[in-house]
C-alpha cells in the first residue's frame, strides 16, 4: 500500500482504481480506453495539487515516507558501489553512507544522508540524523577522494545534526565545524545535491560544494519550521507560518541567486511518484555539472569555492 | 521572582535610602548562587561574582577593555547593519527587532570586530555582543567575522574571537547558515598561511556558532560555567526524554570530555592569551 500525504489523498482512489485496471487487463478483457482516460484524470488531478503547493506541502513532500532516499538514487545513478563504515575512532554511523562508486565510468566518492523505509531501518538509521563520528567518517572520505583525485558527491537529506548526550560529549558542534573548514579546502570538484530536507548545520555539514543543487520539491533552512515556532512563536503547532517564513524550498532559495546553482525538476508528483525518472534527471545534472567543474585546476576549485561562499551575504553599509 | 523582588530591596538601610537616590540595578542577584551582591562590587570584580565565581555576561565593548591594551582598539566595519531581505515575520517584524536592538546598542549589531594589540602583539580581535538579539549570526556578523579573518590574514596577524551566542540568526533563514560555512572557509585559508586562531567561549555558545569557527580554534578557551553546546539542553531533553547529567555542556565538562583546551577565568584572561599568542608567534 502506498502512503500518501492528505493533500495527495485525493490522487489515491484514482491511482488505486488504475492499479485495478491493470491488473485486471488480460488480452480478453480490454480496459484499455477506460485505462487511458482514467490516467488522463489523474494527470490533470495531480497538475493540479502540485502547482499549488504551500511551503509547508513542500516541506512535507521533502519529507515523504516514500521519497528515494540516497542509497536509492546511487542504486540508479552510479555503478560499481561499494561503502565503506566507520571513522576510526568510535563506530560506523548508518545515518551517513559513505563509498565509492563510477558515474558513467568515472570514478567518484559518494556521501550521503540515508533514512530508513521501515520502522526497524528508521531506527537503525537514526532517522538520517548523524552523530559526530558520521561527519567524521564523512571526511575521512571525502579527504581519502582528494588523496587519489577523485570528485566527490554528496547527498543531503536530514532533519538535522543529532541533538543527544553522546553526540554533544563527542564533539558534535567541533565535528561539523571541521567539516566546513576542511571541505573549503578540498582539491577536487564537490558536487551537492539537496534531494529531501536539508536540516540546519548536519546538513551543511556535507554541503560545501563547488556546486550547489537542489530537488525541485527539497528544502534548505537555518531550522526546521518545527524548531522555528518553537522558539519565535513558543508554539511548536505553528510550522505552516513558519515555513512560510523562512522561505526554505528550492524556488526561494534559487530566487537568492548565490546560494544554489541550479534547481534539478522531479517528475509529475514529486520524485518519490517516479523514482526511476527522478535519477534520470539528477544523473543529467550531475554529470553536466561535473564536466565543467573538470575544467578547473585544483587551485581554481578551492578558490571558486571560497568566491561562492564569500559572496552570500546581504548587508547595509 | 516575588521572593527576589522583596529581597532586592531591603538590604540598603533606612538612612543610606534618604540620602542617595536607588537607582535601580544597585543589587544583583546571582544567576548562580543566589546571593544578592552590590552591583558595583561585582563590577569591580570585572562582573564575576565575588561569592561563586559566576562570569556574568559582558558587552562587546567592556571584554574589549579588559583585552587589549588601552586606546589600542580600532574598530573595522563599525556602520554594518541587517537587512531584512525576506521580510521575515514572526510574532514581530525582523525589521523591527532589528531597530528595536540598533536603537538599544547605539549601531551595530551582534559583534564588534577590529584591531589592536595585547601586551603589545598586534591582533584582529570579534566581540560578540549577547544583548544584541542573543549575540544571534546573521549575514553582518558572519560577514564581519569572515573580513575580521582576511584581515588577519592580509596583515598576518593572530585572530581572537570571543563568542557569545544563541547561534544562527533564524530571521535569516538559509543566509545565516551559510555564514557558518564561509567564515569556516576563512579559517581555511588563515590556517594554511600559519597564522593563530584562538577561540574564546563564553556563556552561552550554541548552535551555528558552536559548530563552525568557534571550535575551530587552533586553541579553544573557555570561560567558567559556561554554556557551551551544538543543541540546546532543551532540545536535548526533550529528544532523549531523559535528565541532563550534572554540569553538562559547561565548560568544565567540555574540558573533561577533550572539547576546550582551557578554562581561564576573566581576571588572568589578558595575560594569558598575551603568554600563549607569543609562544605561537615565537615573539
Ligand atoms: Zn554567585
Amino acid at each position: 500500500m502506498r502512503s500518501y500525504l492528505d493533500f495527495e489523498r485525493p490522487l489515491a482512489d484514482l491511482e488505486q482504481k488504475l492499479h485495478e485496471l491493470r491488473e485486471y487487463s488480460t488480452d480478453s478483457v480490454d480496459f484499455s480506453g477506460e485505462i487511458k482516460k482514467l490516467e488522463k484524470k489523474a494527470t490533470k488531478l495531480r497538475e493540479e495539487i502540485f502547482s499549488n503547493l504551500t511551503r509547508w506541502q513542500r516541506t512535507q513532500l521533502a519529507r515523504h515516507p516514500e521519497r528515494p532516499h540516497t542509497l536509492d538514487y546511487i542504486e540508479k545513478v552510479f555503478t560499481d558501489w561499494f561503502e565503506l563504515h566507520g571513522d576510526r575512532n568510535f563506530r560506523d554511523d548508518p545515518a551517513l553512507v559513505c563509498g565509492f562508486a563510477r558515474l558513467d565510468g568515472e570514478p567518484v566518492a559518494i556521501i550521503g544522508h540515508q533514512k530508513g523505509r521501515d520502522t526497524k531501518a528508521k531506527v537503525h538509521r537514526n532517522f538520517g540524523m548523524p552523530n559526530p563520528e558520521g561527519y567524521r567518517k564523512a571526511l575521512r572520505v571525502m579527504q581519502m577522494a582528494e588523496q587519489f583525485d577523485i570528485p566527490v558527491f554528496t547527498f543531503v537529506d536530514t532533519p538535522g545534526a543529532y541533538p543527544g548526550i553522546g553526540a554533544e560529549e563527542r564533539g558534535q558542534a567541533e565535528a561539523i565545524a571541521r567539516n566546513l573548514r576542511e571541505m573549503a579546502a578540498l582539491t577536487v570538484p564537490v558536487i551537492v545535491t539537496i534531494t529531501g530536507e536539508g536540516g540546519s548545520g548536519g546538513a551543511l555539514a556535507i554541503a560545501v560544494g563547488n556546486k550547489v543543487l537542489m530537488m525541485q520539491y527539497s528544502v534548505y533552512s537555518v531550522i526546521s519550521p518545527e524548531g522555528c515556532t518553537a522558539i519565535l512563536w513558543s508554539d511548536g503547532t505553528r510550522g505552516p507560518e513558519a515555513a512560510e517564513a523562512l522561505k526554505l524550498t528550492a524556488a526561494d532559495i534559487n530566487e537568492l541567486k548565490f546560494v544554489i546553482d541550479e534547481v534539478i525538476p522531479e517528475p509529475a508528483g514529486g520524485a518519490h511518484n517516479d523514482p526511476a525518472a527522478a535519477a534520470e534527471m539528477i544523473k543529467a545534472v550531475l554529470k553536466n555539472q561535473l564536466a565543467e567543474l573538470q575544467k578547473l585546476t585544483k587551485d581554481e576549485l578551492v578558490e571558486q569555492r571560497y568566491q561562492k561562499f564569500r559572496a552570500m551575504s546581504m548587508v547595509e553599509e | 521572582m516575588a521572593w527576589f523582588n522583596r529581597r532586592s530591596k531591603p538590604p540598603i538601610s533606612a538612612k543610606e535610602s534618604k540620602k542617595v537616590q536607588v537607582p535601580e540595578g544597585v543589587w544583583t542577584k546571582c544567576k548562580n548562587c543566589d546571593e544578592i551582591i552590590y552591583s558595583k562590587e561585582i563590577e569591580r570584580n570585572l562582573n564575576v561574582c565575588p561569592k561563586c565565581d559566576y562570569h556574568f555576561r559582558i558587552s562587546a565593548r567592556n571584554r574589549i577593555s579588559l583585552v587589549l591594551d588601552e586606546g589600542s582598539f580600532v574598530e573595522m566595519d563599525a556602520g554594518m547593519e541587517s537587512v531584512d531581505f525576506l521580510e521575515f515575520k514572526d510574532s514581530k517584524k525582523y525589521k523591527d527587532r532589528i531597530k528595536t536592538a540598533v536603537a538599544k546598542a547605539n549601531g551595530g549589531d551582534a559583534i564588534v570586530c577590529g584591531e589592536g594589540t595585547i601586551e603589545g602583539l598586534p591582533v584582529v580581535v570579534g566581540v560578540f555582543d549577547f544583548g544584541f538579539m542573543g549575540g544571534s549570526m546573521g549575514s553582518v556578523v558572519g560577514e564581519k567575522i569572515t573580513r575580521a579573518i582576511e584581515r588577519g590574514h592580509e596583515m598576518k596577524k593572530p585572530v581572537l574571537i570571543f563568542s557569545s551566542s544563541g547561534g544562527a540568526r533564524m530571521q535569516e533563514s538559509i543566509l545565516s547558515l551559510m555564514q557558518m560555512a564561509k567564515s569556516s572557509a576563512a579559517l581555511a585559508k588563515l590556517k594554511a598561511a600559519g597564522i593563530p586562531f584562538l577561540s574564546i567561549l563564553t556563556d552561552p555558545t550554541t548552535g551555528g556558532v558552536t559548530a563552525s569557527f568557534a571550535m575551530l580554534g587552533d586553541l579553544n578557551i573557555a570561560e567558567p560555567k559556561a554554556l557551551i553546546g551544538f543543541a540546546g539542553p532543551r532540545v536535548i531533553e526533550q529528544t532523549i526524554r531523559q535528565k541532563l547529567p550534572e554540569g553538562f555542556q559547561r565548560s568544565e565538562y567540555l574540558l573533561e570530555h577533550g572539547m576546550v583546551d582551557m578554562i581561564v577565568r576573566r581576571p588572568e584572561m589578558k595575560a594569558r592569551l598575551s603568554q600563549i599568542l607569543h609562544i605561537l608567534t615565537k615573539s
